[in-house]
């Protein structure tokens, strides 16, 4: 059985515009002792996904799924009160701004045994002890010390270790980390990585990784799932994804990093990616899509084999050729 | 030397165009108490460089490094605390009011983040406008024509003209920016993070305009980032910097092939590549960086450095010319 199962998610919220459509039939599946990272550029839900199944949605969100499970557990008719037993505790999460996802006016140490606390009932000194183990494993030096001292007087770098132990309190069996490092200097962004995937081995735990940086997922991820516009439009392993991307999304993604180029000028993806008034009809891509045709234009596109990455696309590549693609067809025969 | 600067767009390339040396920025920062001595934290302890029209020097370090005080100081919005800084041969310094006038039209800046960079309040064609407004003596007629020109240069449309910031997205808004910065028809272009706020698809967009532009104008850009892989591609000459000092600088074919610095090293190292076959053994560095209020001694580096040995934590080590770069270690014997 899956740690995390998730089935045809979609999350839409209320807005003085009516209803937007941030995440839109999303299928997620998490194993135990496993890295999957979610790549997708700003506007493409990959947060919002991971906020719903953490059940941290404002009440503007109005969260449907197929099937929502974790560890067995029904995430979908579960009670706030039950779910807030297990998220903290089996379940938890890492944010993008460590400097402002922990509360100015108490100890980093009063933070992590508060955690301790509320899921285990841990008492002071068993907490403490704890809490000093938890900062010892996540690389802080003098963690007694560090544990009276206030959010302010840390580093980012300092600020994202103590956000891991605080996750990490409880053991948790799914972790997920949300940009754990886009707002960190490259030198600690690698040490926290290694942190995390280091972490991930010893204990054991599924670890999703969500982020816009082709480089980390790269080094860091098994599988990967690509989205674009709320939409999942890819789901490949690591290296067949950065050798044959399936979408046209992701090969044209995978082109516009500079470090794959091979000219001065970076072959861009026109336009942006749609808002909620300009999304078009069928394909969410086709605007922006340089093997669009009318089909796509009209038709919204079914996901393809799983051996072509359940690509949502009516002509997924082939080692960059587009299958079925009327133009590419007449070439061929 | 007046109407020269800004008169003719295509400039001979190849001109120095700005000369640093021996920069240095001190700030005074708040005392802790009432009877404390203030400190003073020295954001630029010493930066070097000369940069040629039509070229890119990209400025590379973690925060702290002092690559933004650089920014301030070139764009003169503040001054040096010691050290020269030349703009097309006239001393900052030195310079009489109406020449840093004139200086002041030929280095321009474009932001980090095009969300707060632009005026909310101003309409597109206002925010073109309103440097030709304040330097020069353009007609209406004249200004209005110049800003529609601009548009279409950095590939937005002429009816954008009418409308306000929030109605871009971020890779249009900073083109805006650009748009704005090029209005006086600058040599220097300071870039300070231009696309680290942006996606993959819209930085790639952004990338190739300010490639485009600088042909066109010839222009000399600053280009300031932590991106290795985006100042691989853009850059000419790269300029690596700690705590405040540059730690090695050369072509960057040099730096990105055969990087001397230890601290170099690391830093491309630990700089993620988009290849799953490739995933390489990182050095990894130890511990945090310094604060810049009170830097270690010699080798500001010795810290966290692997080969640190002797010498280091006693004498600061020079930029000396090792190969087509110049490098500050004691470690470095090639």
């Amino acid at each position: 059985m899956s740690l995390l199962d998730i089935r045809n998610l979609t999350v839409e919220f209320r807005t003085a515009q009516g209803p937007f459509r941030a995440v839109d039939g999303v299928d997620l599946v998490v194993d135990q002792g496993e890295i999957l990272s979610i790549v997708g550029e700003s506007g493409s839900g990959k947060s919002v996904a991971m906020l719903a199944t953490m059940g941290l949605l404002p009440w503007t969100a109005t969260v449907t799924a197929d099937r929502m499970a974790f560890d067995g557990h029904d995430l979908l008719t579960m009670s706030r009160r039950e779910r807030r037993r297990i998220v903290g505790r089996d379940m938890a999460m890492i944010f993008q701004e460590p400097m402002t996802s922990l509360n100015p006016c108490f100890t980093v140490g009063f933070q992590i045994k508060e955690t301790l606390r509320y899921h285990l009932g841990l008492d002071r000194k068993a907490a403490h002890e704890r809490a000093v183990e938890l900062m010892r494993q996540v690389g802080i030096p003098e963690p007694e010390r560090r544990l009276s001292a206030f959010p302010h007087q840390m580093s980012g770098g300092m600020s994202q270790r103590c956000m891991i132990a605080m996750a990490l309190a409880c053991k948790p069996k799914l972790l997920i980390a949300d940009e754990p490092t886009t707002a960190l200097d490259v030198t600690i962004q690698a040490q926290i990585l290694d942190l995390l995937v280091g972490l991930q081995r010893d204990s054991g735990m599924g670890l999703v990784l969500i982020t816009h940086d082709m480089g980390v997922v790269a080094e860091t991820a098994e599988r990967v799932v690509v989205q674009y516009a709320g939409q999942q439009v890819e789901q490949q392993d690591v290296k067949a994804l950065f050798e044959d991307p399936h979408h046209p999304y992701t090969a044209a993604l995978l082109a516009a990093l500079p470090e794959r180029a091979t000219s001065k000028e970076l072959p861009s993806i026109p336009g942006v990616v749609p808002g909620q008034g300009d999304r078009p009809t069928g394909c969410l891509f086709n605007p922006r899509c340089r093997f669009a045709t009318d089909h796509c234009r009209k038709v919204v596109p079914p996901h393809a084999s799983s051996e072509m990455g359940r690509a949502l696309c009516h002509y997924p590549l082939r080692h960059g050729v587009p299958t079925g693609h009327p133009a590419h067809m007449e070439a061929a025969s | 030397m007046s109407e020269a600067l800004i008169a003719e767009p295509k400039q001979a390339a190849g001109e120095v165009v700005l000369e640093a040396r021996d920069l240095e920025r001190h700030y005074e920062i708040g005392r802790s108490g009432l009877f404390a001595q203030a400190a003073t934290v020295k954001a630029l302890r010493g930066a070097s460089f000369s940069l040629r029209a039509g070229e890119t020097l990209a400025v590379v370090g973690e925060s702290g490094c002092g690559k933004s005080t650089l920014a301030r100081l070139v764009t003169m919005i503040e001054e040096p605390t010691a050290g020269s800084l030349k703009i097309d041969g006239i001393d900052v310094a030195t310079a009489t009011a109406a020449e840093r006038r004139q200086l002041r039209r030929a280095v321009q800046i474009v932001f980090q983040d095009p969300y707060g960079s632009l005026n909310p309040r101003q309409k597109v064609g206002t925010m073109l406008e309103e440097p030709l407004k304040i330097n020069t003596s353009d007609d209406a007629a004249t200004r209005r024509r110049k800003a529609m020109e601009m548009l279409e240069r950095v590939g937005l449309r002429r009816e954008h003209y009418e409308r306000y910031p929030h109605m871009f997205s971020g890779g249009q808004r900073q083109r805006i920016a650009i748009a704005r910065a090029l209005m006086l028809r600058p040599r220097i272009l300071v870039l300070d993070e231009p696309v680290s706020a942006l996606d993959v698809s819209i930085q790639a967009q952004v990338l190739n305009i300010l490639a485009k532009l600088q042909e066109e104008f010839g222009l000399a850009y600053l280009f300031i980032s932590h991106d290795l892989s985006v100042v691989k591609h853009v850059a000419d000459q790269v300029m690596v910097m700690y705590l405040g000092r540059p730690v090695e600088e050369g072509p960057r074919e040099e730096i990105f092939e055969n990087p001397r610095h230890p601290y170099t090293r690391a830093l491309l190292s630990a700089t993620p590549v988009a290849d799953p076959n490739r995933r390489r053994e990182r050095i990894q560095l130890k511990g945090e960086l310094p604060s810049p209020i009170s830097p270690p001694s010699g080798c500001s580096f010795h810290p966290r450095c692997p080969l640190c040995f002797e010498p280091c934590p006693v004498d600061r080590p020079e930029l000396l010319p090792h190969g087509r770069a110049r490098v500050a270690c004691h470690a470095v014997t090639d």
